[in-house]
């Protein structure tokens, strides 16, 4: 029976169904239960918050990943699952937490200050919760001391900035300045991305990774 | 059910009302002063005994001056059926078209003597030989029945084309000039289940092709409900001459009742006036013509308003397609024939380049978009034809196809009504109390509907142009499709009772 709702869940997830409303890729599923409602009825029945995450969320997403790269799936299509699956973690947090069970980690994302590009940060953010993140996103035109105030008390294990100017980029190097003034640069990874980044920039400004899209982000993040 | 072809909800007119009035009566006058001279002495005879004034020109060839009169105009156009009907040995590829509806059918041709093949072989860097390319080079070979054949097929699976014209002339060594049509005919049917139009080589034929199709579809009276093939013919010569064998093998097809497109292709500097009223005067003019003689012979014949009026180019004084006034005579043909209110059959997409590539794809593509806004029935739109119709290729044809699938979807009506806003409101004032502000969730239930069009089909990665390599896979995947073949019993009667046809092409009998 356990076995059979993640199975279910993971269904879901491939379809991108948050909620019971939604219709999915195709119509085969409309109208039953989506993985926020199913990740509660599972919580109820008392199976592992573990086994919905590794079976259900992430196996799910480990598929549409790979029906994206074939083509199958665009990006509409795999923000959908990102966000199921991200529904699903909020419901899952406070369990996790009790239980004393480590999550994947906390980032925070923001746009730098002077800049109000955020449709790339915004799509960073959901496939990044949909990866198992636990996503704080601190909005755009973001002022520097408002990022290291929230690494100080929150303590991220990551922090992303995004710029898509070349004038607001260099406010990335002076948010990493900052952090290194206040000793707070050890403490948090740092992720750059945006049109006007490079590799050679984050080199330049000592962030310790340049991320060219959100897959990118998933693949770093998983090498630390 | 025929096909469906493109619905252009308000198309393109360059020609105002008055315009065209008056190109419709300049026309009248021309067909009484100068008149066209006649080489054909059936047509003077038929032409004559209706009331035009005929006259004998001295010379070495027998030809007569004729003065066809306005009212012998008028009254074939009236007799000229507003809707023609052009059936398919698959009749749900049957093609309806009205003169008055802008619905656009998209079709192949012309005939080519020329075939190009298309290789990529390998470049090295010269500077840094670890570096290499592929770059396709296209070699120009004479075409021959199987090139026909193979060009049937692929336009058997090429989704925009709706009707096939012959692409290619066959110039096999055992090709003569007695069995060619029956040989381009058999070609054309046997590999294609869409609808065929074709000229004829030699008016001894023509019995033998239409018994060829009688045969297919199951006799005379069933070839005259789905009159699976059709004719072309340029009966009148730019300038306003009849001449003799054209004109005689249109008198046939008319008596038989099969479908005609009766086409003029004169030349603005050489064969018709440089400037636009001229030469769209003399082309009506023409056109008209032909019309009024096929009515004559027997009227309500369905018949096609053909227009392949094309401007000189001033280096050799050779067509030039990729002209664009080729495009501006084009459309206000169009205009014409829907003031005639018989159907269009026009042309686009011809180029003047000899090669697939930057060149033929803004001449063909522009000719294409114009010309297909305007809203012609039957737009011979030069699939896979280059070097102003001597040259086909067939990477270039399933690259037009493509491109014609954009043109058709531009061609679609905007969708813009209540139901259609009410759903756009409540989407925005949901996702403006949302936190990210994007509408992406209400992507997917368009995405897989057809509502949205797809990227370039031939993007490559990277910086490189892969165009053409992926236009030749998906040519080589379609060329392995198979076709659905005449029947074997229907094959054996035609090999039977049809003389001159080449037997490597009874698929039944080849022995593999
Ligand atoms: C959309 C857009 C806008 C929209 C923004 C809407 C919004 N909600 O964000 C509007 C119209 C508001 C806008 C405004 C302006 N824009 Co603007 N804009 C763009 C445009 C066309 C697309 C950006 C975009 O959304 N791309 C799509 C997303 C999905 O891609 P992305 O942002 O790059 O994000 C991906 C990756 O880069 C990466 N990524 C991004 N950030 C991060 C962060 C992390 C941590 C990670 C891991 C990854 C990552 O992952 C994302 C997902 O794959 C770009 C052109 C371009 N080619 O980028 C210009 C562009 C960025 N804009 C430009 C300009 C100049 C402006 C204005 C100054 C114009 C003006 N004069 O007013 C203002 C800026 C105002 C300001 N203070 O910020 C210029 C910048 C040139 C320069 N000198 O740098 C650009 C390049 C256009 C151009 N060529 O001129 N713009």
């Amino acid at each position: 029976m356990s076995k059979d709702i993640i199975a279910i869940i993971r269904e879901n997830v491939i379809q991108g169904r948050k909620t019971q409303d939604d219709i999915g890729i195709d119509d085969s599923l409309a109208g039953t239960p989506g993985v926020v409602e199913l990740t509660q009825q599972a919580l109820e029945r008392n199976i592992s918050p573990q086994g919905i995450i590794t079976e259900g969320l992430t196996a799910g997403m480990q598929v549409v990943g790979e029906k994206f790269s074939t083509k199958e799936y665009f990006i509409p299509d795999m923000l959908a699952s990102a966000e199921a699956v991200g529904a699903a973690m909020d419901i899952l947090k406070p369990v996790l937490e009790s239980a004393n069970v480590e999550t994947k980690g906390k980032f925070a994302i923001a746009t730098v200050k002077g800049d109000i590009h955020d449709i790339g940060k915004n799509i960073v953010a959901i496939l990044l919760k949909g990866a198992g993140y636990e996503v704080h996103d601190l909005g755009t035109d973001v002022p520097t001391e408002q990022v290291v105030e929230f690494v100080r008390e929150e303590k991220p294990g990551y922090l992303g900035l995004s710029a898509l100017l070349t004038t607001t980029m260099i406010e990335m190097g002076v948010v990493i300045k900052a952090l290194e003034e206040n000793k707070l640069r050890s403490s948090v990874k740092v992720l750059v991305g945006g049109a006007a980044v490079s590799e050679e920039f984050a080199q330049e400004i000592g962030a310790d990774a340049y991320c060219i899209d959100a897959f990118a982000a998933i693949k770093v993040l998983e090498g630390y | 059910m025929p096909r469906e072809g493109i619905l252009v909800d308000r198309p393109y007119e360059r020609l105002t009302r008055e315009q065209v009035e008056l190109i419709h009566q300049v026309s009248m006058q021309i067909l009484t002063d100068p008149g066209l001279i006649s080489f054909n002495r059936e047509a003077v005879d038929i032409l004559h005994g209706h009331g035009a004034a005929v006259e004998s020109i001295a010379g070495d060839h027998q030809s007569w001056q004729v003065k066809i009169p306005e009212q012998l105009v008028l009254k074939a156009l009236d007799n000229a059926p507003r809707t023609v009907k052009l059936g398919a040995r698959n009749p749900d590829n049957t093609l309806i078209m009205h003169g008055d509806e802008p619905r656009v059918y998209f079709i192949t041709g012309s005939e080519t003597n020329i075939w190009l093949d298309v290789h990529f072989p390998t470049y090295v860097n010269k500077a840094d030989p670890t570096r290499e390319i592929r770059i396709p080079e296209f070699k120009p070979r004479r075409g021959t029945v199987d090139d026909l054949c193979q060009s049937a097929h692929i336009c058997e699976h090429l989704e925009m084309v709706d009707g096939y014209i012959r692409t290619v002339n066959i110039q096999d060594r055992d090709i003569t000039g007695d069995n060619k049509d029956v040989n381009k005919f058999f070609a054309s049917l046997n590999n294609n289940t869409k609808h065929f139009m074709s000229g004829l080589t030699s008016l001894k034929q023509l019995d033998n092709v239409v018994r060829m199709a009688e045969l297919i579809v199951g006799g005379k009276k069933a070839l005259e409900e789905n009159p699976i093939i059709s004719f072309i013919t340029c009966l009148v010569k730019s300038p306003l001459q009849f001449v003799d064998d054209t004109t005689a093998t249109f008198i046939e097809v008319c008596r038989r009742g099969l479908p005609v497109a009766v086409s003029s292709s004169p030349q603005a500097g050489t064969t018709a006036p440089i400037k636009e009223a001229g030469i769209m005067a003399q082309i009506n003019a023409e056109v008209l013509a032909g019309i009024t003689l096929g009515q004559l012979v027997k009227p309500g014949t369905p018949v096609l308003y053909g227009s392949v009026p094309v401007r000189a180019r001033m280096d050799t004084l050779g067509d030039s397609y990729g002209s664009v006034e080729t495009s501006q005579y084009n459309i206000d043909c169009v205009q014409m024939a829907r003031f005639y209110g018989i159907p269009n059959y026009s042309t686009s997409g011809v180029c003047d380049s000899k090669i697939p590539g930057q060149q033929s794809s803004i001449e063909r593509l522009f000719s294409d978009i114009v010309v297909a806004m305007s809203g012609p029935q039957y737009l011979h739109c030069a699939f896979g034809l280059l070097d102003c119709n001597s040259v086909f290729c067939l990477l270039q044809a399933v690259l037009d196809d493509a491109h014609f699938k954009m043109i058709k979807f531009f061609l679609r009506q905007p969708r813009i009504d209540q139901p259609e806003m009410e759903a756009a409101l409540k989407q925005m004032r949901a996702v403006v109390t949302t936190p990210q502000k994007l509408y992406i969730s209400y992507i997917r239930p368009v995405l897989r509907s057809g509502e949205i069009s797809g990227i370039y089909p031939f993007e490559g990665s990277g910086e490189t142009d892969d165009v053409f390599e992926i236009a030749y896979e998906q040519m080589k995947d379609l060329l392995a499709r198979p076709v659905e073949h005449i029947d074997r019993k229907i094959t054996a009667r035609i090999f039977e009772e049809i003389p001159g046809l080449l037997p490597r092409l009874n698929v039944y009998e080849r022995g593999s």
